[in-house]
């Protein structure tokens, strides 16, 4: 099937207070669309995870969620200073995050860890000093 | 256990959601930091943090949870409270410390994740 929704979203990579919008909006259109809450919710989750990185590690970007008949495509991208080294990334527990972001709750190093664990695909594209392009994929029908 | 009983427990203070005391939660998780949350939380309804900011509201939002709550006397900004209305997101806010305050409700019934 060709048809399928595109749910699109700039990430203010300025603003922590609005980080996780686009998540929480996601949350309510798959709601709308009447889709599992167990899909819901690992879908906001892997999605809430990566609009967090994008605003604390790469200054924001943008997201795009692609709804098809039988999966969902998170695709997050940014032009960020790029991921060095993918594999230590992720690494439960590697963290750069600063001591600033910690106070806030956040940079345990279970972000990336945990957006695998919750989606059926995983992939990151990243070039240092140009940005980091990571696409996760949820499948409907399992 | 209600949402109503755990405030009286921990002599907390509404601060938004009173319209769903009546709500039942089932187990609970305390942390201030939200990506242990969002990394080990399985189906706990409510969130004790001494962390105050509107990812805390987000945080638990994610993760299907129903209700906050500040320890150690925390308030949250007028901001927040938009947020988790907007959510309806129950937040209370309580004197007594994450130790006290997770011990109180667990010895109560109130339990956290069956490992
Ligand atoms: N979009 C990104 N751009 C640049 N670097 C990133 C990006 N996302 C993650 N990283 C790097 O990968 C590391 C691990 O990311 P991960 O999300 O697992 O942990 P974290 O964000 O540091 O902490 P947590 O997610 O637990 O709050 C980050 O500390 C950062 O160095
Ligand atoms: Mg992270």
């Amino acid at each position: 099937m060709s048809d399928f929704i595109d749910f699109h979203f700039d990430v203010d990579g300025e603003n922590f207070v609005s980080a996780g919008q686009a998540s929480v909006q996601i949350k309510k259109n798959l709601r709308e669309l009447g889709l599992p809450p167990e899909i819901i919710r690992r879908i906001s989750i892997a999605m809430y995870e990566g609009e967090i990185n994008m605003v604390i590690h790469a200054n924001g970007g943008v997201a795009d969620v692609l709804v098809n008949e039988d999966k969902i495509e998170i695709v997050l991208e940014d032009k960020g200073p790029g991921i060095a080294d993918i594999d230590l990334a992720m690494q439960e527990g590697f963290s750069t995050a600063t001591d600033r972001v910690r106070a806030l709750g956040f940079g345990a190093g279970m972000g990336l860890p945990n957006m695998k664990r919750y989606t059926d695909e995983m992939k990151i594209e990243s070039t240092v000093g140009v940005g980091t392009k990571i696409t996760m994929c949820v499948y409907l029908n399992k | 256990m209600k949402i109503k009983t755990l405030t009286e427990l921990l002599d907390a203070e509404i601060i938004c959601g009173a319209e769903h005391l009546e709500r039942d939660v089932q187990s609970a998780c305390g942390s201030d930091m939200m990506s242990d949350v969002l990394a080990y939380v399985k189906n706990q309804a409510v969130l004790l943090t001494g962390l105050v900011n509107s990812q805390v509201i987000r945080t638990a939002e994610m993760m299907d949870m129903i209700c906050i709550v500040f320890v150690r006397s925390k308030r949250p900004t007028s901001e927040m409270i938009e947020i988790a209305n907007e959510c309806g997101m129950v937040m209370l806010c309580t004197e007594k410390r994450m130790y006290d305050a997770c011990g109180i409700l667990y010895s109560n019934g109130l339990g956290g994740t069956k490992v």
